[in-house]
C-alpha cells in the first residue's frame, strides 16, 4: 500500500471518527484549549498594549517582551510548568500546555497592539486634540479605530501560532490533535503521524481564514483598505 | 488695547523642558475681532508654538492669554478648543471616517442632533467649494487640495468665532495653494472670523493678512503692521531682509488706485485706469502703453513718478 493510500485509509476508518480518540473529539479539545489561551492572552495583552501605546510609554517593555517571547521555547515552558501543575493538583496535560501557548500568544498581541496605538497617525491625533477631544475620546474615536487593523492582525498571528504549537501538549499527556502525532511516532504508524500533522495544518489555515473574515466584518470601512500596507509597516516597526 | 480685541497675549513666554533658550520670549500683542493676523518668521521663531499656546496644545511658561476677554486657563482645555477652529498643514483627517463624519466631529462632541449636523455638513461643503457627492468618500480617496478643504470645513463646523491655522497650505502645490488662498479670502469676506494664520512664506502673509506679525528666532516680536505698512516701512534691518528686496514692487499690488491722492486729470489720448485697479496693474498699463501718465476714470490722473513714490 502506498503512503498516500495508507493516509486516505486512515481517514476512511470509521473507528477514527468516534470516541475520545476520534477526530471530532481531538479537534474539539484542540480548539477548546487554543481558544481559552487566545482569549486569556487578548484580555491581558490588548488592554496593556492599548494603555501603554496611548500614554506613549513602555517602548522598551514592548521590545523586551518580544525578545523574551522569542527566546523561551514553548517546550521549556511545558517542561517547567508540568511539575508545578502536578504539585498544585491541576493534573498534567491541560494547564502546562495552556500556559505554554498562552505565553506564546502574549508577545505578538502585545507588541502589535502597542505599535498600533503608539504609531497612529500623529497628525490625526494632533488634530483631534486641537478640536477638543479629551484623552479617552481620542482613544475611542481615533486611536482604536485607526489601530484596529494592526491589533486584529496581532491576534490573528498569535491564534495561528497557538493552534500550531498546541500539539506539544501531547508530550505531557494532554489530548488534542498532537495525540495522533505523538502516538503515531511511538507506534511507528507514519500514516497516523501524517494525518495528525495534516489536521493541525488544516486547523491553522482555517483559523487564519476565520480571523480574516472576522476582520472584514469588524474593521471600520475607511481603514480596511489600508490595512495590508499598515500591517506590513507595523510588522517592520515591531520587528 | 484694540477696540474689539479677541485674542490678547500678555508677556507670554515658553521655554521647553531641557532647553536653555526660550522658544518664545516675553511676547505681547493683540488681535482684533474679524481680523486675519499672519504670524510669519524664519524657522525657530516660535510662530507655531505661539499659535498652539492659544488653544493650549502648549502651556506657556509665563504670561497670560485671553480669548474673548476670558483667561484661557479658566476653562478646561478641551472645552476651550471646541470653541476654536484648528487647521494644520497635514490636515489630520480621520482615515476611518467619511468626509461628512470628519466634518461633523465637533458638532458630535457638542451633542448636536443628527439632522442639524447633517444640514451643517452640506452647508460647509458648499462653503468650501466641495461637491456634495464627496460626502461619503474616505479621506484617502481625495486629492491634497480637497483634503485641505475638508480640514477647513471641519474646523468651521461648529461656527467658532476664532480660527487657528498652522501653515494650512504648506503641503499643496503652488497652483492649488494660490487657489486655496483666494478661497480663504472669499470665505473670510463672508464669515469675518478672527483668524491667526501661521506661515513661513512672507508672500502668503502679505496676501492674506490684515496685519502681519513678524517674529524673529526665540519668539521676538520685530514688527506688527498692515501688509502695506510692513512693505513700505520695515521697522528694522531684519524685517527689511525678511520681506525681501522686491518689497516695493510687491507693495504696489496691495494698494488700490482710488486709495491714493491723484494728480489733476490729463487731456485725451492717455490710457485710462479703473480706480479699483491696484498700483501694480496701473504700472503695467503705463509700461505697456509707453505713456508717462494715465487718466483714472473720472477722478484724476496717475503718473509714473506718483507710483514710484509709493514704492518707497
Amino acid at each position: 500500500m502506498s503512503f498516500v493510500a495508507s493516509v486516505v485509509h486512515w481517514f476512511a476508518d470509521p473507528a477514527h471518527w468516534h470516541g475520545t480518540d476520534g477526530i471530532p473529539h481531538r479537534m474539539f479539545e484542540h480548539v477548546e484549549l487554543s481558544a481559552l489561551a487566545v482569549v486569556c492572552a487578548v484580555l491581558l495583552a490588548v488592554p496593556a498594549g492599548v494603555y501603554l501605546g496611548h500614554v506613549k510609554r513602555g517602548g522598551v517593555l514592548a521590545v523586551s517582551v518580544v525578545n523574551i517571547g522569542r527566546a523561551i521555547p514553548s517546550f521549556a515552558i511545558v517542561a517547567v510548568a508540568l511539575p508545578i501543575a502536578i504539585r498544585l493538583g491541576l493534573g498534567f496535560g491541560f494547564w502546562p500546555t495552556w500556559l505554554a501557548v498562552f505565553a506564546l500568544a502574549l508577545p505578538p498581541m502585545f507588541t502589535q497592539t502597542y505599535t498600533a496605538i503608539r504609531n497612529v497617525d500623529v497628525e490625526a491625533v494632533s488634530a483631534a486634540r486641537g478640536m477638543g477631544l479629551t484623552g479617552p475620546e481620542i482613544l475611542r474615536e481615533v486611536e482604536l479605530p485607526l489601530g484596529a487593523p494592526l491589533i486584529t492582525a496581532g491576534i490573528r498571528i498569535a491564534a495561528v501560532q497557538v493552534v500550531a504549537t498546541a500539539p506539544l501538549g501531547a508530550l505531557v499527556g494532554w489530548g488534542g490533535l498532537g495525540r495522533y502525532i505523538i502516538d503515531g511516532l511511538s507506534q511507528f504508524d507514519t500514516a497516523k503521524v501524517f494525518a495528525g500533522a495534516l489536521l493541525v495544518a488544516v486547523l491553522a489555515v482555517t483559523t487564519e481564514l476565520a480571523f480574516d473574515g472576522l476582520e472584514r466584518i469588524v474593521l471600520p470601512k475607511g481603514v480596511r483598505r489600508l490595512s495590508r500596507a499598515e500591517i506590513a509597516t507595523g510588522m517592520a516597526k515591531a520587528g | 488695547m484694540l477696540p474689539f480685541t479677541v485674542i490678547r497675549l500678555d508677556h507670554v513666554s515658553k521655554t521647553f523642558p531641557g532647553s536653555s533658550a526660550p522658544a518664545v520670549g516675553d511676547l505681547s500683542f493683540e488681535i482684533a475681532e474679524g481680523e486675519v493676523a499672519c504670524l510669519v518668521g524664519p524657522s525657530g521663531c516660535g510662530k507655531t508654538t505661539t499659535l498652539r499656546m492659544i488653544n493650549r496644545l502648549i502651556e506657556p511658561t509665563s504670561g497670560t492669554i485671553t480669548v474673548a476677554g476670558r483667561d484661557i486657563t479658566s476653562v478646561p482645555a478641551h472645552e476651550l478648543r471646541r470653541g476654536i477652529g484648528y487647521v494644520i498643514q497635514q490636515v489630520g483627517l480621520f482615515a476611518h471616517r467619511t468626509v461628512a463624519d470628519n466634518i461633523a466631529t465637533v458638532p458630535k462632541l457638542l451633542g448636536w442632533d443628527k439632522a442639524r449636523a447633517h444640514r451643517r455638513t452640506e452647508e460647509l461643503l458648499d462653503l468650501v467649494g466641495l461637491d456634495q457627492s464627496l460626502k461619503d468618500r474616505y479621506p484617502s480617496e481625495l486629492s491634497g487640495g480637497q483634503q485641505q478643504r475638508v480640514g477647513v470645513a471641519r474646523a468651521l463646523a461648529a461656527d467658532p468665532p476664532v480660527l487657528l491655522m498652522d501653515e494650512p497650505f504648506g503641503a499643496v502645490d503652488p497652483i492649488v495653494r494660490l487657489r486655496l488662498q483666494d478661497e480663504l479670502k472669499a470665505l473670510q469676506a463672508r464669515l469675518r472670523k478672527t483668524i491667526v494664520f501661521v506661515t513661513h512664506d512672507i508672500d502668503e502673509a502679505v496676501r492674506l493678512g490684515d496685519r502681519v506679525v513678524v517674529l524673529n528666532v526665540g519668539g521676538v516680536l520685530e514688527q506688527i503692521a498692515s501688509p502695506a505698512d510692513l512693505l513700505g516701512a520695515p521697522s528694522n534691518e531684519f524685517v527689511a531682509r525678511f520681506v525681501g528686496s522686491e518689497r516695493g514692487i510687491r507693495r504696489l499690488s496691495l494698494i488700490n488706485v482710488k486709495d491714493i491722492e491723484l494728480d489733476e486729470p490729463l487731456g485725451d489720448g492717455q490710457p485710462t485706469i479703473s480706480p479699483d485697479a491696484t498700483l501694480l496693474d496701473a504700472l503695467q498699463t503705463l509700461l505697456r502703453s509707453g505713456k508717462h501718465a494715465a487718466n483714472v476714470d473720472g477722478s484724476g490722473s496717475l503718473s509714473l513718478e506718483r507710483i514710484a513714490r509709493e514704492v518707497k
